[in-house]
């Protein structure tokens, strides 16, 4: 048999049977709909978290305090040294009158506390986008501290190492609800077209007995399967925008997926289509 | 062209359904197949178009055998076959020229000629004016008649009905029993499983008995085996 004569009469069936069928088209589509929403509504979360994270990890920074009394161009050489650290982005000293003067800023009303001179002076560093991590902190941290004049590095280890604890769970959070979902998904598209396999049992005995090859009586269905995947994946990516949308309106505005996430969402909507019909008819046949 | 040869065939639960059947089916035979319900008809009929597979033996189709034929062969030697069922089995949904014109795509006919070979087969079977009607507006024969033309659609080389007659009454059971006679005197051989022994004595063709899994009874092999005649059983 040609293969467009196949694929056209394929489709053929595949739109008979959402049309003899479509509360259970519809019930499929939804179900799918709802687990991919529920996926996506997680990935926006852990999007969104990623890229808080990835605004606050701008701001890490090291600071090193230099000893009272250090000459001029002992400070100055030592920031040209630190400045061509691969992982250094800049480099600059804060006198101890700028100390003053910042935290003055910062501290607003008790200003007045501060008497000149109380505050070090210090190099501040701030590192390149992708060594923020705190392996490469405290290593750049360390090398700083080996300068005789600098009395002591601060660099907010804990602090740096908490968000990475977060990135982390996020992610593996994120990775393992999404996998359990895709599961339930495959699951209910599987049963919805086995009840559309089993509306049909008679027709694909029919099939059989007038000698049609198990690929032709498959195709129709994962035809379906692959559409009312699609079809689900779409709307999933509505439903997502719309909560998306809603919350940018009334909470705070978060990041939405960009094309790519949001193709690979309905790319995943007809994989889990294609899966679970695939799996439903082979097993209907193997059976029968 | 259909050949069983020391065939045993056992279910899981209900035991051995056939035991130890041979028997020969030439072209263009007529041959009933009756028995006691459960005696193992359908099962034949079954193993022949290849539904069912036997346990122990060999059965041949066409020259092709059923030990050594792969999985993926089983629809191509299906199409040389036309199966018939009591319960006529029709797509209730579509009207009867699509009924037909279902068993000619699902095999890859060219669409252009499936048109022309529907009438030619509604013409046949004496239901030009049905061809759009959907079964549900058919009589019981009227829709055997129907699932007879699709079993004929590709040209198969022997039909198999399993009690064919069953769900039909006196009139109808004639009509159609005189559709395969004809079907037969065009060369296409037939098989042909029925309770009706009347059908059966008036007809004086070929007949297999079947009890408890096994030949009991075969009109031709008592002929050349026996030639004296003798008892049934
Ligand atoms: N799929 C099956 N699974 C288990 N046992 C079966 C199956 N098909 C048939 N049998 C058994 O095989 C035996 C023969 O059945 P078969 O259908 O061939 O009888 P039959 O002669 O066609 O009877 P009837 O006249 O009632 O149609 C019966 O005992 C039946 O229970
Ligand atoms: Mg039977």
């Amino acid at each position: 048999m040609r293969y467009e004569e196949l694929m056209r009469l394929a489709w053929r069936e595949a739109l008979l049977a959402f049309k003899r069928a479509p509360v259970l088209s519809v019930l499929s589509i939804t179900t799918i709909a709802f687990s991919l929403f529920a996926f996506g509504l997680f990935g926006l979360v852990a999007l969104n978290i990623r890229h808080q994270l990835s605004q606050l990890e701008d701001r890490v920074e090291i600071r090193a305090f230099v000893v009272d009394g250090t000459n001029a161009e002992a400070t100055s050489a030592a920031l040209g040294d630190i400045g061509s650290f691969p992982e250094v982005l800049s480099a600059k000293l804060v006198t101890s009158e700028e100390a003053l003067v910042r935290a003055r800023k910062e501290l607003g009303e008790f200003s007045d506390v501060f008497e000149a001179g109380i505050l070090p002076a210090s190099i501040d560093v701030k590192l390149k986008p992708g060594h923020n991590d705190p392996a490469t902190v405290s290593a750049v941290a360390g090398r700083i501290k080996n300068y005789d004049f600098v009395d002591d590095v601060r660099f907010g280890e804990e602090w740096v190492q908490k968000l990475y604890r977060i990135r982390n769970i996020a992610t593996l959070a994120g990775a393992v609800l999404g996998l359990a979902f895709a599961g339930v998904a495959v699951i209910i598209i599987g049963s919805t077209i086995r009840m559309a396999v089993l509306a049909r049992a008679r027709e694909i005995s029919i099939m059989r007995v007038v000698g049609a090859t198990d690929g032709f009586i498959r195709s129709p269905f994962l035809i379906e399967g692959v559409l009312k995947g699609t079809l689900g994946g779409l709307l999933a990516l509505l439903m997502t925008w719309l909560a998306n949308t809603l919350m940018g309106r009334f909470v705070f505005s978060a990041e939405f997926f960009d094309m790519k996430y949001a193709l690979a969402g309905v790319a995943a909507g007809a994989m889990i289509g294609l899966l679970g019909s695939a799996f439903s008819v082979g097993r209907h046949l193997r059976e029968v | 062209m259909i050949r069983f040869t020391h065939v045993f065939k056992e279910f899981p639960r209900t035991g051995l359904a056939l035991q130890d059947v041979s028997l020969h089916v030439g072209k263009g035979e007529f041959v009933f197949l009756t028995g006691p319900s459960g005696a193992g008809k359908s099962t034949i009929l079954k193993l022949i178009f290849l539904e069912e597979r036997p346990t122990k033996g060999e059965v041949k189709v066409s020259g092709v055998s059923s030990v050594t034929i792969r999985g993926r062969d089983v629809p191509k030697l299906r199409r040389k076959m036309g199966v018939v069922f009591q319960d006529f089995r029709l797509l209730e949904d579509r009207s009867v020229e699509a009924n037909i014109a279902f068993a000619l795509e699902v095999t890859g006919t060219a669409p252009t000629a499936i048109g022309a070979k529907v009438s030619r087969l509604l013409g046949q079977v004496g239901l030009a004016s049905k061809a759009t009607s959907l079964p549900r507006e058919l009589s019981g024969g009227e829709q055997q008649r129907v699932a007879i033309a699709r079993a004929l659609a590709n040209d198969p080389v022997v039909l198999i009905a399993d009690e064919p007659t069953g769900n039909l009454d006196e009139r109808a059971t004639r009509g159609i029993f005189q559709l395969l006679r004809d079907i037969n005197a065009s060369g296409t051989a037939v098989i042909m499983a029925t309770h009706d022994l009347e059908l059966i004595r008036r007809a004086e063709c070929r007949t297999i008995e079947m009890n408890h899994g096994q030949i009991v009874f075969d009109s031709a092999e008592q002929v050349s085996a026996n030639p004296a005649g003798g008892d049934a059983l």
